[in-house]
């Protein structure tokens, strides 16, 4: 099966061949194939990156929001080039983002931008550019015993308003009526339990995009706690990374908490849905997350710095997605390392992305994709351009 | 009131039962060949800790290697060679260092070891570990030293042979045994560590085999990630690495105090 | 035992005046003073890298109950408090079964019931503290809530003190994971202190026609008295400073907590869980102060227990 984007990409190449000319590579080079069978432009192989031989090692950090799909990538690009070593430790968007700041790391990883600030840290005369890789959703997760003790509540409706006022400590049992009133099949089996919250403790992008859509749905959080990788949460437990939060909301009942979709379906969790823009209840999913990223096209800033999709117009739209990143200089100082890298973004944005949609993520939309590719090209290593134009 | 003192007795000798027991429970069921020889998968899917248990057999070697000749020549000095103040004070800062918390010292390894390099590295790890160890070495050393009767220092420095010499081959030959058991529970104690290690060998997905100068994972670390994870497989693994671990410190321990049990009671 | 008469001066006198001896006692002389190196390096860096934090808050650093690395104030004041009441939780729990296990095991015991429990006792503390935390999430904070927790709220949840709802992470879980970890130390310095006091003091007592119990409670126990606070205090040094088992059942929240069942955050959980990716500056500092902070706690309690405990039992081993 070809996806759409793939064959638009491997068109836009071949366009590209034809408008530049000839092309000037010198010596052999290796188009990245994968073992599922390529897509990438074969005949054109002298115009897609090369993986460099010989042993090579990338360290990256960052978001444990894409990290699932990360773990995919990285068995699947050694398994095609197994001299090619990359290890991923998902810390958080925000140890992310400290790591490639620090430069302890090849490649960081966060779904939160960068903010100005965290933009003038980094090390003088360096460039960071923001790699869009995919797109996911926030889903609210839940592990509910019902009334009766025995049966497990799977489905729940819940609405912004609703979520903001569990999170701000303002509904705190299972069977308040805000929650029994989007719920009328459910209500006589919504419990007494107490509601446990658990939140993020480390500096995490899924915060920053949940957090987003708390404050577009209730004043109170956008003045209280407002939005951010961090914030000041009034209530709940911490824990770290997504997987300490899913892990931490299957641990006992009544706990609710947020995490990426896939997040929700390996730990077996129940998630919410939530009323989208249109007041339907959505749950989260691969295509109603790609619905809110096409609806947003128009707003995607030239600089990739995007902010969460909060709210986006449709029917089958899901309210809460984003847009994750991997964070890599402009400069890169290790020529062979470099080299890699492009490698590794490139076959990320072209049969990478073939992975996510079984695994929940959103593939890129192809204006994104292709805008991506564009970007690799401005990678350098001494000078020039590791994958020219 | 005997039985009340009793059952405190045994209220106290309960926990290790019952930890012992659901460790075993639910580790021996998750530890298989797999699980020492791949390393992690995603999802825990025919994955293992194999990144976990090559980083704990290296780091932990070569903490040794570091604590026990500091620790062990430290003692020397303290019992053999060091003045009255010196032998009251070493051993105290000694004691006062083993009562630090291990975070403590991981962030002082970090401080020297990692920041300036911008890079977690294994060493930074195994030299953190071998700052634990080496109060544990030391204190047992000396303690193992006193022991070695003055006659023999006395006939062997009568025989003409240097301080030195008498100290290697008379006084640590005999303290052998002593010296020994505290390496071996010094030993132990490392490889149970894993506050010195968040900051310093970080831990890593990747076997990292010899390369001392990146991230290392470690049987501690890899507990610890995986006992948070939302997916039953990588809980169960967590189980597994830690029956192996228990196990391991358990049967050290049991082989060293064996020995001395014996003497101290009644 | 130290003994002071066993130094250089009594041992080798002029035979260790050579080239090779010097530069053998020097070298070994350089490595055990490393350690006393080690100690005051790892206090001077505490104290410089917290500079900034402290400098700017000065003793509301101490006393501020706010910790917010978005506005940039900290205040250590919720961690202390966890670090606090979780030991103190620890201390209550387990000195009253530590001291009667002493005397169990050094008065009363026979040698073949003895031996085995010393051994498991000994054995405890040689558990890693992470394996504690896996139980402990997985074993122990289920327990924990649906009994003893629920069983506290059910007649003493009146109390804010032990509000509920008991989630079993929190407080109350990480105190007991704590008594458990402390247990092996006070059993065992208190039982080594016990053993100590002379046999005189025993068979006088006996002699004035004394029962055992009444032996070992008015005359064993007062004369130990210093040495068992001294082994209090070494088990509460041990459970301030614990991190891992604690970090994974106290709930990571900073904030004070206002009952046992909340949870809560200590010092060294949160350095241990945002360290690593605490912004360079300001944040970074404030983390080094808590663990300056922590680092005086332990320091003093350590000093003052070891010197309790000498006085009565003489030097010790490491723990």
């Amino acid at each position: 099966m070809i996806s759409r984007s793939s064959r638009l990409a491997s068109l836009a190449l071949g366009a590209i061949v034809v408008v530049a000319g000839c092309s000037n590579n010198s010596g052999a080079t290796t188009a990245p194939t994968n073992a599922a069978g390529t897509e990438a432009p074969a005949s054109t192989g002298a115009i897609t990156p090369q993986v460099p031989t010989g042993n090579v090692s990338l360290s990256g950090a960052g978001a444990t929001f894409p990290a699932l799909l990360y773990q995919v990538w990285v068995e699947k690009f050694s398994e095609a080039y197994s001299n090619v070593t990359i290890d991923y430790q998902a810390i958080g968007s925000g140890g992310g983002i400290k790591a490639i700041t620090q430069q302890t790391v090849d490649f960081g990883a966060s779904d939160a931008a960068m903010k100005d600030e965290e933009i003038a840290a980094l090390p003088s005369g360096t460039k960071l550019l923001h790699v869009p890789t995919a797109l996911g959703a926030v889903v609210v997760i839940f592990n509910l015993l019902g009334a009766d003790g025995t049966t497990a509540i799977k489905a729940l409706n819940l609405d912004g308003t609703t979520i903001a006022g569990i999170f701000l400590g303002k509904i705190t049992v299972w069977n308040d009526p805000a929650i029994a009133a989007l719920n009328p099949d459910l209500a006589s089996n919504l419990p007494a339990t107490p509601i446990k919250v658990i939140h993020r403790s480390d500096g995490s992008g899924t915060t920053n995009t949940f957090t987003s859509y708390l404050a577009a749905s209730s004043d109170e959080w956008k003045n209280g706690p407002g939005v951010g990788k961090e914030v000041n949460w009034p209530t709940g437990d911490g824990a770290p990374g997504n997987d300490g939060v899913s892990g931490g909301v299957k641990s006992g009942d009544g706990r609710i908490g947020y995490v990426e979709l896939q997040y929700a379906v390996v730990s077996g969790l129940s998630s919410a849905a939530v009323k989208n823009a249109n007041g339907k209840f959505v749950k989260g999913s691969s295509d109603g997350v790609t619905a809110a990223a096409e609806g947003a096209l128009a707003e995607f800033p030239d600089d990739f710095r995007a902010a969460p999709i909060i709210n986006g117009a449709g029917d089958t739209t899901y309210p809460i997605a984003s847009y994750t990143y991997l964070l890599v200089y402009e400069d890169q100082k290790d020529a062979t390392k470099g080299q890699a890298l492009v490698a590794f973004l490139y076959w990320a944005l072209t049969d990478g992305q073939k992975e996510e949609k079984a695994i929940g993520y959103a593939p890129l939309p192809a204006e994104i994709q292709q805008k991506a590719l564009d970007e690799l090209h401005k990678i350098t290593t001494g000078g020039s351009a590791i994958w020219p134009m | 009131m005997r039985t009340i003192a009793m059952g405190a007795a045994f209220l106290c000798a309960a926990p290790l039962i019952a930890v012992l027991f659901f460790v075993a429970a639910n580790g021996i069921s998750a530890f298989s060949l797999d699980l020492i020889t791949k390393a992690p998968r995603a999802l825990g899917i025919g994955g293992g800790a194999a990144n976990a248990v090559v980083g704990t057999l290296q780091m932990v070697p070569v903490a040794a290697l570091i604590a026990v000749p500091v620790g062990v020549l430290g003692a020397v000095y303290i019992a053999e060679f060091a003045n009255r103040r010196s032998a009251r004070v070493i051993p105290f800062c000694a004691d006062v260092l083993v009562g630090v918390p291990s975070i403590l010292i991981g962030i002082f390894v970090f401080t020297f070891l990692v920041l300036p390099f911008h890079q977690f590295n294994a060493f930074a790890g195994s030299v953190a570990l071998a700052v634990i160890m080496i109060p544990v070495v030391m204190r047992t050393t000396e303690e193992s030293l006193h022991l070695v009767p003055n006659a023999l220092r006395e006939a062997s420095l009568a025989l003409g042979v240097p301080a030195w010499r008498t100290v290697l081959s008379v006084v640590l030959r005999t303290g052998l045994p002593g010296i020994l058991t505290g390496t071996m529970l010094a030993i132990a104690r490392a490889m149970g560590e894993t506050a010195p290690l968040l900051f310093t060998a970080l831990g890593s997905r990747v076997v990292n085999v010899g390369d001392f100068g990146r991230p290392m994972d470690a049987l501690p670390l890899f507990i610890y990630v995986n006992a948070r994870q939302p997916v039953d497989a990588l809980n169960q693994q967590a189980w597994g690495a830690a029956f192996l671990l228990l196990l391991v410190v358990l049967i050290i321990n049991v082989a060293v105090r064996a020995r001395s049990w014996g003497q101290r009671i009644g | 035992m130290t003994t002071a008469a066993s130094t250089a001066a009594a041992r080798f006198g002029r035979a260790a005046s050579r080239v090779p001896d010097l530069v053998f006692r020097s070298g070994s002389g350089v490595l055990a003073w490393a350690v006393v190196g080690i100690l005051g390096l790892l206090a001077v860096l505490l104290v410089l890298n917290s500079g900034e934090a402290l400098g700017k808050f000065g003793f509301s650093f101490v006393t501020g109950t706010t910790w917010d690395p978005i506005a940039a104030i900290y205040g250590a004041l919720p961690f202390i408090v966890g670090t606090i009441a979780s030991s103190l939780i620890a201390i209550i729990l387990a000195t009253p079964i530590g001291l009667l296990t002493a005397i169990f095991l050094a008065e009363l015991a026979p040698r073949r019931v003895a031996i085995p429990l010393t051994f498991t006792i000994e054995l405890l503390a040689a558990i890693p503290s992470v394996v504690f935390g896996l139980w402990g999430v997985f074993v122990l904070g289920p327990f924990l809530s649906k009994t003893v927790e629920a069983w506290l709220v059910s007649t003493l949840g009146w109390i804010p003190i032990f509000a509920g709802p008991p989630f079993g992470v929190g407080l109350f879980t990480a105190g007991v994971i704590l008594t458990l970890m402390i247990l092996p130390t006070i059993v065992a310095i208190s039982r080594d202190v016990i053993t100590a006091v002379p046999d005189s003091q025993r068979e006088a007592m006996l002699a004035l026609g004394a029962t055992r119990w009444e032996m070992i409670t008015k005359s064993v126990l007062p004369y130990a008295r210093s040495g068992i606070i001294g082994a209090v205090i070494l088990g509460l040094g041990r459970a301030l400073g614990e991190t891992m088992a604690v970090t994974m059942v106290i709930g990571n929240r900073p904030q004070v907590p206002q009952s046992i069942f909340d949870s809560s955050q200590t010092i060294a959980s949160q350095i241990a869980t945002t360290f690593n990716e605490a912004s360079v500056g300001l944040q970074t500092s404030a983390l080094i102060g808590l663990g300056l902070v922590l680092l005086v706690i332990t320091m003093t309690l350590n000093v003052i227990a070891r010197l309790l405990v000498w006085r009565v039992a003489g030097p010790q081993g490491p723990n």
